[in-house]
């Protein structure tokens, strides 16, 4: 149950014992095992310098719980501190009309996906969503998003596959929406590389036609160290209003998730846990957190001890 | 003139103030991980007074290059005349279906006859993605019904291959995640299904690894290693900012080396794995 993480610092702490308050010393001796910790989940360099500071700032003077092993107390203060920190802000979509929600990012993050098993979200909870295929670069996007949408019994805007002009999509898709009377319509854009000028001031023009109540930026829960700069570079573009993170069925620490949420503010609304579309549900920030410190359930056991 | 006598004032004081941690930030900024990392580091310090802070670069670029091995020799068909059988795998997303065409493209470019399999029978339009791209290449394709048995898929197209006497058979797989232990067992399959008509094939397995990856990537090259002996990686997207310092994690863990590098979504934006390159590409 206790993860290496506080074994380590316990080790850290071993002469230590009965010391009420954590020193400075200590502290900077224990937060080189979690730096380490928070590199090896991916949390980027930046990301972790700051962030280790900051909970730094907040470990000093904290007595040390008599009963347990400091490192474990050290751990839950981080824990605690990614927490709230992942969490905050946390709100649902804004649904109200014109509901526009468009989603981007990186090429394979599972933005199609995510459309389709956001659809069948609303539609659970009984929206009229619409799906609306805005990827007309790769081969058999639209053909992908309407194969997914008829499983769902989600009405689908497929342009015409000779298309090239995007707004002229989306201006056809705006015309059809009116007629299927949704009250949903989730945009499904092209994966683009955040470095690449031409395809993100395609996406702008995209965005500023549609001008979406939400804008979720798509990631898989395994980016590396390159999370600040793709997390920052959609912000700058069309600013986003959320973050989806996906394919956290695998076993990536996710360290990618505090680099994002840190760089931009956004909160995360979603994660993907499947290639199946039901396989989705709403962030949980406590157990994002333990994931990425790489540990089960230490909180409840600090807290009962 | 002033960088001269710097570099020489450096060497002959050993005063040079070498920022270690800028170096750090560069390496797990390339997704070198923390320990390699700091492996890289160490040794480095370890020289510390044979190095400036001039040339620490370089001799950290020479010590990376140090740890991946000497450029592969490119594919060439087999002397019998029989179809290298080629395997693409990989966890979802990383660029398995687009790399397999463009590897393809790359042989067909060489002169070589190429096919493809459509195999990955799961995903929405993972068929027809593949067929568009085998359309626009001119590169023949066989493929299976929605949910068919993609070892069965493999078999098809092995068996008109040779029949064919096609040089070279891609199979394009669908994406899996690496812990998923039936995945992998149907991969495993696949790989059986391949050897039934030519017990060296599939010849070359090749992992699709996403260069905007971080540590997870060696978990994925870890545990499609256990069920499918890898013999070389595609490294995709390099033409975005990841730097796919992985690559030599998985180097040096695993002894994978890379075969491939994608450069963007064009079927010519790909080509054989260059060392010097990729190193200079890290810093
Ligand atoms: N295991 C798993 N796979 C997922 C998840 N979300 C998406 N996928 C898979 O990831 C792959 C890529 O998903 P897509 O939805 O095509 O990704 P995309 O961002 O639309 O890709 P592009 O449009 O090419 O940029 C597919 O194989 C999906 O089935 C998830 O949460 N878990
Ligand atoms: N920029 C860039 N995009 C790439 C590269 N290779 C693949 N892609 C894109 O990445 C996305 C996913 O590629 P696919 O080939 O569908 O990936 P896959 O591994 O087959 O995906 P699944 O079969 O769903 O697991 C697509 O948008 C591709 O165009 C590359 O080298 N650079
Ligand atoms: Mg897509
Ligand atoms: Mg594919």
């Amino acid at each position: 149950m206790f993860s290496a993480l506080s074994d380590s610092l316990d080790k850290t702490f071993r002469n230590l014992r009965g010391v009420g308050k954590i020193s400075e010393k200590n502290i900077t001796d224990a937060l080189r095992e979690i730096r380490l910790a928070l590199l090896e989940a991916d949390v980027e360099f930046g990301v972790a310098k700051e962030f280790i500071a900051k909970v730094k700032e907040k470990a000093m003077g904290v007595d040390v719980f008599k009963s347990i092993k400091p490192g474990e107390q050290i751990v839950k203060i981080f824990n605690d501190e990614l927490t709230h920190l992942l969490g905050d802000d946390a709100e649902a979509l804004n649904l109200n009309p014109p509901a526009h929600i468009l989603l981007c990012g990186l090429n394979g993050a599972g933005k199609t996906t995510t459309a389709a098993k956001l659809a069948l979200r609303l539609q659970k909870e009984g929206r009229r969503p619409l799906l609306i295929a805005c990827d007309l670069y790769r081969p058999a996007a639209i053909d992908q998003l309407a194969t997914l949408a008829k499983q769902i019994n989600v009405p689908c805007f497929t342009p015409d596959p000779d298309e090239k002009n995007l707004v002229k999509v989306a201006k056809q898709a705006l015309a059809w929406a009116k007629d299927q009377q949704g009250t949903a319509l989730i945009f499904d854009t092209a994966g683009r590389q955040e470095i690449d000028e031409k395809l993100v001031a395609e996406l702008k023009e995209l965005h500023r036609f549609v001008s979406p109540a939400e804008t979720l930026l798509v990631a898989d829960s395994a980016t590396g160290q390159q999370a600040v700069s793709v997390a920052r570079h959609f912000d700058e573009a069309v600013g986003i209003t959320g973050i989806i993170l996906t394919k956290l069925d695998g076993d990536a620490r996710g360290g990618a998730a505090l680099s994002m949420r840190q760089v931009t503010g956004r909160p995360i609304k979603f994660i993907g846990e499947g290639e199946k579309l039901d396989q989705f549900g709403v962030f949980h920030p406590e157990r994002m957190a333990s994931r990425i410190l790489g540990m089960g359930d230490v909180v409840s056991m600090v807290e009962t001890a | 003139m002033a960088g001269f006598f710097k570099k020489l004032f450096n060497k002959v004081t050993n005063k040079a103030e070498i920022d270690w941690d800028e170096l750090e930030a560069d390496l797990i900024g390339a997704d070198l991980g923390a320990r390699t990392t700091m492996a890289i580091v160490d040794d480095l310090r370890e020289m510390g007074r044979k190095i400036s802070a001039d040339d620490v670069i370089s001799v950290c670029k020479q010590h990376i290059a140090g740890i991946l091995p000497e450029d592969l020799p490119a594919f060439t068909p087999r002397a019998d005349g029989s179809p290298t059988v080629i395997l693409v795998v990989g966890v979802n997303g990383t660029g398995k279906t687009t790399s397999s065409a463009k590897l393809a493209w790359l042989l067909k470019n060489q002169g070589y006859s190429v096919s493809l399999a459509a195999a990955d029978t799961f995903r929405a339009a993972a068929v027809e993605q593949l067929c568009v791209w085998a359309d626009r290449l001119g590169v023949p394709v066989i493929k299976g019904a929605p949910n068919a048995d993609p070892a069965s898929v493999c078999y098809t197209a092995h068996q008109k291959a040779i029949n064919d006497g096609t040089q070279f058979l891609i199979c394009d797989t669908a994406g899996r995640i690496h812990t998923r232990h039936n995945l992998m067992q149907e991969l495993e399959k696949i790989e059986r299904t391949i050897g039934k008509q030519d017990e060296h094939a599939p010849h070359h397995r090749l992992l699709v690894v996403d260069a905007t990856t971080g540590g997870n990537a060696l978990a994925q090259a870890r545990e499609f290693n256990k069920a499918i002996p890898l013999d070389g990686l595609i490294v995709t997207k390099l033409d975005g900012s990841g730097k796919g310092g992985i690559a030599v994690v998985i180097q040096q863990e695993l002894k994978i080396p890379t075969r491939f590098i994608g450069l963007g979504e064009e079927a010519s934006q790909f080509k054989a794995f260059n060392k010097q390159e990729f190193v200079e590409g890290i810093f």
